[in-house]
């Protein structure tokens, strides 16, 4: 008895200690960006920070172009990935029979496990080309490319995550709506999805996530051009975004240089970028729960 | 072909493959097996994208010659490398550039002093689509290109199409040095930068692959990593020529404009076994492999 309580108290702490040593980690990232980067607001005026130039080297920091490329990428990823990856993960829970479920999801996931260099190696060689004869843009490296492969990387999450929401609505809730004289489309748009809501809206942010986040496929594929996008036609013309260009220049930088700390900035804004996505994901989903909440009691 | 397959796969897979598979083939070999302990410490070089694939032929040829001393050859640019060397964790740097002033005091501040050897010389290939009727370019309407001020072939004797600029990315040694010797046509106080729309990619196979398959394309890159399927231009001074070729005449008799020198540098006067290695790079073996790889060996 004595010995099993042991255990107990054992297994215990290293579960809290889990979950503690994850908001721990979080916090000691967040506190080396800051420390790392507030050299870099001290040596950038605020209005160089938001200039239109970014060329490093030269002395040049404006942020402007690379915030707009990464934006410009992600929200082109968006649009593609999340109709397409909600309409599959209906597919895949609603319509198609249980068999085709079993072989479609895990073959949908396979895609996950692709590395981002591969798929940033074949976009380069074999989807920039395609993009370039078919729009007719002057090259086939832009962020329409870039969009398109990570639309590509975020689906497996989206449709993944999506499909087992959906599937963890009751039966008894499409019975019902069946039973009261819904067709099947009604029953999966106006019961299904409202009740799987949550775990669709974490879907899609996971999907984000990943898009934002990606830096490989993104520096192979967009031309890593610092020029602002101003129109929606320049979806079609190179973007350098901001992950790629850490990634490309942290290796270069002396330690402590303004353009090391400057790097840093760019680092803590996508932290912030990210933050805020996933904030306003959490207060849509508590409000809904809450809303739900009083409408069963 | 099997050169140009033998590049691309040291470029892309250099690191990663050099870090997994040098421990296992070295510790494959009968030699190192009974004795590997005491000198099996590889000597670290690490540096410009440029010299990699020579570095990484000459540290092969060294080991196999010497099959107790190994080489790690890592690639990631000229300013890694010499990086790598002020924070001790490389013994050589390879370079494409001169060190930079703020960099040897860093060096300095670490108690480490660079010594610098020229190890070969490079031309820059200006690199268009084999598709592409223009032939030949000056040194100012690059400039011209590359500053923005210039956007459509028809400007310089081609077709009617937009040009797109490529370029490696600005920790690449050759991307110095092209904005220093084309786009400020070496006026120390020329503040010109690369245009905005300039490209930068990552790796010579980014270039490579662009303008390959691209009409519009103008890229540049070491005349070591120029492949048959592009076109090289001739390139001249002044609008009255005469246009040369890069090859390798024509750089070491210094005829063609867009040459330097490729450097390494070790910390401090080297000895021992990096002594030999500099000594033996400097020698005739060593330098036929430069030649063998599309460089210009020193004379």
């Amino acid at each position: 008895m004595k010995k099993s309580s042991w255990w107990e108290f054992g297994i215990e702490r290293a579960v809290q200690l889990a979950g503690v040593s994850a908001i721990v980690f979080v916090i000691l990232i967040l506190l080396f960006l800051i420390r790392e980067s507030v050299p870099g607001f001290a040596d950038v005026s605020p209005g160089e920070l938001l200039g239109e130039r970014w060329y490093p080297t030269e002395g040049r920091y404006g942020l402007l172009p690379l915030i707009a490329g990464s934006l410009l990428v992600v929200l082109g990823a968006a649009v593609m990935a999340l109709p397409l990856g909600l309409a599959t993960a209906i597919f895949v829970a609603e319509v198609s029979p249980r068999w085709a479920r079993e072989v479609l999801k895990p073959l949908i996931e396979v895609l996950a496990g692709i590395p981002s260099v591969v798929l940033g190696f074949i976009g380069m060689l074999v989807l920039a080309p395609s993009v370039r004869i078919l729009t007719g843009a002057p090259t086939g490296l832009t962020a329409f490319t870039g969009s398109l492969l990570l639309a590509l990387m975020a689906l497996p999450t989206i449709v993944s995550v999506a499909e087992d929401a959906i599937d963890a609505v009751p039966k008894s809730y499409r019975d019902g709506a069946l039973a009261l004289g819904a067709t099947r489309w009604q029953t999966t748009w106006r019961v299904v999805l409202p009740a799987a809501r949550s775990g669709i809206l974490t879907a899609m942010m996971l999907g984000i996530g990943r898009a934002i986040g990606e830096t490989m496929t993104v520096m192979m594929v967009t031309g890593n051009a610092a020029r602002i996008p101003k129109r929606i036609g320049d979806l079609f013309y190179p973007v350098r975004t901001m992950t790629a260009t850490i990634a490309a220049e942290m290796g270069e930088v002396a330690q402590a240089s303004t353009h090391y700390h400057v790097l840093f900035v760019i680092g803590i804004s996508l932290f912030l970028i990210s933050f805020l996505i996933n904030l306003a994901a959490a207060i849509v989903v508590f409000r809904q729960a809450r809303r739900s909440e009083r409408v069963l009691s | 072909m099997t050169r140009y397959l033998s590049q691309t796969v040291a470029r892309i897979a250099k690191t990663i493959l050099l870090l997994l598979l040098l421990p296992l083939i070295t510790s494959c070999l009968p030699a190192n097996s009974g004795r590997a302990t005491a000198g099996a410490k590889p000597i670290q070089n690490i540096g410009s994208d440029t010299l990699v694939n020579v570095a990484l032929a000459w540290a092969e040829e060294y080991n196999r010659q010497h099959p107790d001393i190994q080489i790690s050859v890592t690639g990631g640019g000229s300013g890694t490398g010499l990086a790598a060397l002020i924070n001790g964790t490389a013994k050589i740097a390879n370079a494409s550039r001169q060190i930079k002033p703020e960099e040897r005091a860093a060096g300095e501040a670490n108690g480490i002093s660079p010594v610098e050897y020229v190890v070969a010389r490079d031309a820059i290939a200006i690199v268009v689509h084999p598709g592409n009727p223009v032939d030949q370019l000056t040194i100012a309407q690059l400039s011209d290109i590359y500053r923005g001020e210039i956007t459509n072939w028809r400007e310089v004797g081609g077709e009617n199409r937009p040009i797109v600029l490529l370029s490696r990315e600005t920790n690449s040694g050759t991307h110095v040095y092209f904005l220093e010797t084309v786009i400020r046509q070496n006026q120390k106080d020329s503040t010109a930068l690369f245009s905005p729309d300039t490209l930068l990619l990552p790796s010579s196979e980014g270039i490579s692959a662009e303008v390959r398959q691209n009409p519009n394309a103008l890229g540049y890159d070491g005349l070591g990593y120029v492949t048959p399927d592009q076109k090289v231009l001739a390139v001249s001074l002044g609008p009255e020529g005469p246009y040369v070729l890069p090859t390798i005449q024509t750089v070491n008799d210094l005829s063609y404009p867009i040459a330097r020198d490729l450097y390494m540098y070790t910390s401090g006067q080297p000895t021992g076994l990096v002594a030999d290695y500099l000594s033996w790079i400097l020698g005739p073996e060593a330098q036929t492999i430069v030649a063998n790889l599309g460089f210009v060996p020193l004379q």
